[in-house]
């Protein structure tokens, strides 16, 4: 598939998970997809990074489900600032280990999964939707109830793929990628390359194949999609585009020229214009 | 060798939030609490784990900025959350405001709905105090870190743990806090934040004026001690040789 028959496949109002970790490994060509298109008012769940920055900028959320939103080397994401700042969006704050909660619920088509993780802290305050249940076993604890966050769909980027949806992580951590897979009705895997399918363990372990057909949908050949977020080992971020971008978002002038320059385009153009 | 500066100070306070942990996973943030942690298990906790900061575990003592050479384990963002459930784990956080009873808050200064600054996020925190030991590193103590009350609680504190109920209560431990000007714990009947010793250099009224609450204070409050002349060659020639540590605390 390319970017844009992903994007033509996706609905305002969805629900979207986008996979990665920070600045790591964001399917950032299917992001940018989606900054070109109509769509409007969805909901993101992400661990996030410049992919929740380029979609509150560019007006596309109406809720963000997140842990953190952080550029890494830049501590703080600056459009998610300004956003958090201005009331602009609706937010459901959660502990990292509630994001992964939800995502496993959805996938193992459970209500919810229980867990310590937010008892006593404002994370209960800030969504007041959270209930808490009883162990029905002779402790009798009372934990979080976390709900479970069915994804309309995902969207992840891998290193390698195969055709058929087969893909491969080839960097130090697979972050949350298949979780996100798996509780989508529809995930989307763009890639370094594709490849055969004897071609992907042909030089890496099978343990690498953390992705598979039966959670993918379609798949996206996307030379440099992550960019400018890492994509070890293919590419590692790159600092000084980030750190363009950081400074940008924060004037309404330099951030229309940054839109005008990388973003307005197409994926071919924004490509070209980062490799000068 | 020259004194030790107020950055190393620091540094060993961080280290010693470690000692007796044993064969757990030490998650420092920030550059002091990671030199603390490094300084720790190349010197009196031994069996201490360590992560890269990335994916892996590993072995040996290596410098800030560079990987270890020794790899002993993969330690992806999944397991961090699956280890931290277990227990063997004592986290290192770094909050923008910290209270009395040990409520932290890494989220959002201000009213939540439209802060007028939002941070990172609660990230771990919450999940973290209530299944392992935590430790707080302030790099700046003063009135606005060291708050009557956090706007966002993200690390549950002693009170906040303890309304919250046993499931709350049950792993939760604050174990201790080192700011720039001193180190504290809760060691107070009612859970309090206590001043447990001031930096060379420092006085307790400089301490008791930069905090925005009332601190248990029991008798003569001592030094925190000096970095041994190892511990020192340790953070100077192998830990932190280009001096990342003045960076975040000067002097």
């Amino acid at each position: 598939m390319t970017e844009a028959e992903v994007v033509a496949e996706l609905h305002s109002g969805m629900t979207i998970g986008i996979g990665g970790w920070g600045s790591r490994r964001k399917p950032m060509s299917l992001v940018r997809a989606i900054l070109r298109s109509e769509l409007t008012d969805l909901t993101v769940a992400s661990y996030g990074g410049p992919d929740v920055g380029l979609l509150l900028a560019a007006g596309k959320v109406r809720r963000l489900v997140y842990g953190f939103v952080s550029l890494d080397t830049i501590a703080l994401e600056p459009h998610f600032r300004a956003a958090r700042q201005s009331g602009s969006i609706e937010v459901t704050e959660y502990d990292e280990g509630m994001l992964r909660w939800a995502l496993y619920a959805a996938a193992c088509r459970l209500p919810f999964l229980p867990t310590r993780v937010g008892l006593g802290s404002d994370v209960l305050r800030v969504n007041p939707l959270l209930r808490t249940v009883a162990s029905p076993y002779d402790d009798g604890e009372e934990l979080v109830a976390v709900p479970a966050l069915r994804l309309d769909a995902a969207l992840v980027h891998l290193n390698r793929a195969d055709a058929h949806g087969n893909a491969q992580f080839l960097g130090p951590d697979p972050y949350f990628d298949d979780l996100f897979c798996m509780a989508a009705q529809r995930a989307y895997v763009s890639c370094e390359r594709i490849v055969t399918t004897e071609e992907l363990t042909a030089t890496a372990p099978v343990q690498t194949l953390r992705i598979h057909r039966w959670m993918v949908r379609g798949v996206v050949e996307a030379p440099r999609g992550a960019h400018f977020t890492s994509c070890d080992p293919d590419y590692g971020r790159d600092e000084d585009f980030q750190l363009q971008y950081a400074n940008a978002a924060r004037d309404a002038t330099a951030w229309a020229a940054f839109r005008d320059r990388y973003l307005d385009s197409d994926e071919a153009a924004y490509q070209a214009a980062v490799a000068t | 060798m020259t004194p030790a500066t107020r950055a190393e100070i620091c540094a060993v306070a961080c280290a010693e939030v470690w000692r007796g942990d044993g064969e757990i996973l030490a998650s420092p943030t920030g550059v002091i609490p990671t030199i603390g942690a490094r300084l720790a298990r190349a010197t009196f906790a031994p069996d201490l784990l360590l992560s890269d900061g990335e994916a892996m575990l590993g072995r040996g003592t290596w410098a800030i900025g560079e990987r270890p050479a020794v790899i002993e384990g993969w330690l992806p963002y999944r397991a961090v959350f699956d280890l931290l459930y277990t227990g063997k784990r004592h986290v290192m956080m770094g909050p923008s405001q910290i209270d009395r009873y040990g409520n932290a808050n890494i989220s959002a200064i201000g009213d939540y709905d439209r802060p007028t600054v939002a941070l990172l996020g609660v990230r771990g925190a919450p999940g973290n105090t209530v299944h392992h030991p935590t430790s707080y590193w302030v790099h700046r103590h003063g009135p606005r870190s060291f708050v009557a009350a956090v706007d966002m609680v993200s690390g549950v504190g002693y009170d906040r743990a303890a309304a919250a109920g046993p499931a709350a209560t049950r792993y939760h431990e604050v174990r201790r806090v080192v700011s720039d000007l001193g180190v504290f714990d809760f060691a107070t009947p009612d859970r309090r934040m206590r001043l447990v010793s001031v930096h060379p250099g420092v006085t307790v009224a400089q301490v008791v004026a930069a905090t925005g609450f009332e601190l248990a204070i029991t008798g003569e409050v001592p030094e925190t001690r000096l970095p041994t002349p190892h511990e020192l060659e340790l953070i100077r020639t192998v830990i932190d040789p280009r001096d990342a540590r003045a960076h975040e605390v000067t002097g």
